[in-house]
């Protein structure tokens, strides 16, 4: 996140940006938190348990390990994905468009840097609580083999956030809400079905592979999974934590760009 | 979905229509989807993002999937690969899944903020227009939707019978089923937060419809539940006609979803005169 902090000059401004964002979030936070425990509860049973007993039984597990160990560490990295593109769409479009939330923030000491990082900041806290649920739920299900799992929680941040960044950057592009749908459908969705989620990338054809393995939400997927089961390849998990930085990294660079554009000049 | 009306009702006649549970009062209803028609034609890349959604879900579930699960036993008996078997549940589902998001989001823009309805009510069209008129759009966009994931379906080649010529009306009344019922829980809706009890609604049924493993895989006491749930009977009968598992219990699903799409209607019809004219 340094990248957004440019001098010590203005130190802390983003507190109170994202101290805003909690306290909007106090008002509605009782059905999240509903949705938040249950949806990742059901897709666990679902995909975990139900799916899970054909797959055992027909081809015993992937690669010998039983299908929910498999798939749940994949699910934990895409709900990040979820709940990062949940709040970076319609709240940042609201806020510079419809509530104009951050021109009344701009009216004050508080800048451009400010306004992202503590937003992006309470983003974060998002996706960080409803991983730490999911993990609490995986917990009771079996669903982890091995306390490195608990190395899954920044992993899965910093997934997370390799959405969030970029997509603060696109929301700030856009002039209504039917960008998101494409976004939606057209990004988000092929990614949780394609990269590895519910199923090994070697099953995808040939040309297809490519693709996956440059999209944040494989990397995810494919640390998460090795921490799971308890067998981490710590360069390839090093590796795969790289990319999601450079990511954000790369993101946040344009998320400041397109703030500056849309809201400064 | 709409009967022929006049613009000049002769009382007596209007009377035994409003006696009329559905369509009669409804006459004008097609003057409503003519205007959604007319303003969607902006919206025509919705129309190709609705199609994709379950297209997607195929390749992944049936290619991906399909190669760890092989096989899978239907409730018909029948072994079928796993792609075969779950393309009429995605059918089913998104045919849901199209009727809810037009008849819960569509439509609570449309009362609470563009007050659209206030707007038709003030012409000749009356509440049951409103009603059949926004739920006979969702339709026939959700039955586009069908035809063309069924060309998909039948291209990948997990179509067995020709009984699936059936499945695209099959997929309007599991539309009309949740359409109905997805509208009139919106004029009960106060803000965009109960938009969460759709979800919960939906969610776990998209999840444990027998959509993605057979109706035998749950404990027993759990399949009763199951086979109360509206998109069960949905995926069972598209399900039944993809594969040519046809019998006289199908009309045991079709009951099912007709009986709730008129309450749902007549719900609807109500409530919105409730709303708008009183």
């Amino acid at each position: 996140m340094s990248v957004l902090t440019p001098t010590a000059a203005r130190p802390q401004r983003w507190r109170p940006v994202f101290g805003y964002w909690l306290t909007a979030y106090k008002r509605t936070w009782r059905g999240s938190i509903f949705g938040r425990f249950l949806s990742p509860l059901l897709f666990l049973l679902s995909m975990g348990l139900g799916l899970g007993s054909l797959v055992n039984r027909s081809a015993g597990g992937v690669d010998g390990v039983p299908y929910l160990q498999f798939v749940v560490p994949g699910i934990l990295a895409a709900q990040a994905m979820w709940v990062a593109m949940g709040e970076s769409t319609y709240q940042v479009l609201g806020a510079i468009r419809w509530q104009m939330q951050y021109h009344a923030m701009l009216a004050t000491p508080i800048g451009v840097d400010d306004l992202l990082l503590g937003h992006l900041t309470y983003v974060a806290a998002q996706v960080t609580s409803a991983t730490v649920i999911f993990m609490a739920v995986g917990a009771c299900f079996g669903a982890w083999a091995s306390w490195w799992v608990l190395l899954a929680l920044p992993v899965t941040l910093l997934t997370g956030m390799a959405f969030a960044v970029p997509i603060f950057a696109f929301s700030a592009k856009q002039e209504s809400d039917s960008g998101f749908n494409i976004l939606f459908r057209f990004i988000i969705t092929p990614l949780f079905l394609f990269s590895g989620t519910f199923f090994p990338v070697s099953q995808l054809p040939v040309w297809l592979r490519p693709v996956a393995w440059v999209t944040p939400l494989w990397h995810g997927v494919e640390a998460n999974r090795s921490l799971a089961l308890g067998s981490p390849d710590a360069l390839a998990v090093l590796g795969h934590t790289a990319y999601l930085l450079v990511f954000i990294a790369a993101g946040a660079w344009v998320a400041r760009r397109t703030f500056r554009g849309r809201l400064v000049t | 979905m709409s009967t022929q009306g006049t613009l000049a009702r002769p009382t007596a006649a209007s009377r035994v229509a409003r006696l009329l549970p559905v369509p009669a009062g409804a006459g004008m209803a097609r003057i409503l989807v003519e205007r959604n028609v007319m303003s969607f034609r902006h919206g025509w890349i919705a129309i190709i993002t609705g199609f994709a959604e379950p297209v997607f879900y195929l390749f992944s579930l049936g290619i991906g999937l399909g190669s760890l699960v092989r096989t899978v036993t239907t409730d018909g008996g029948t072994v079928v690969p796993y792609a075969h078997f779950v393309a009429p549940a995605l059918l089913a589902s998104s045919a849901m899944n199209g009727a809810v998001f037009d008849s819960t989001f569509n439509v609570f823009f449309k009362l609470k903020y563009a007050k659209l309805y206030d707007s038709v009510l003030a012409t000749p069209l009356g509440p049951r227009d409103v009603a059949v008129g926004e739920i006979g759009w969702a339709l026939i966009r959700g039955s586009l939707y069908a035809a063309a994931f069924l060309a998909v379906a039948v291209a990948a080649g997990t179509v067995h019978s020709w009984w699936a010529l059936l499945a695209v009306p099959a997929a309007t009344l599991i539309g009309f089923a949740f359409a109905a019922v997805g509208m009139f829980a919106t004029t009960f809706m106060r803000s965009w937060v109960d938009f969460d009890y759709v979800t919960l609604a939906i969610q776990p049924m998209f999840l444990f419809s027998a959509t993605f493993f057979p109706l035998a895989t749950y404990p027993g006491a759990v399949q009763w539940v199951v086979q109360l749930t509206p998109l069960y009977h949905g995926v069972a009968l598209e399900r039944a006609l993809m594969l040519g598992e046809v019998g006289p219990g199908l009309a045991i699903h079709v009951g099912y979803l007709v009986v709730m799409g008129l309450l749902g209607l007549v719900g609807t019809a109500r409530r919105i005169e409730k709303l708008l004219l009183s």
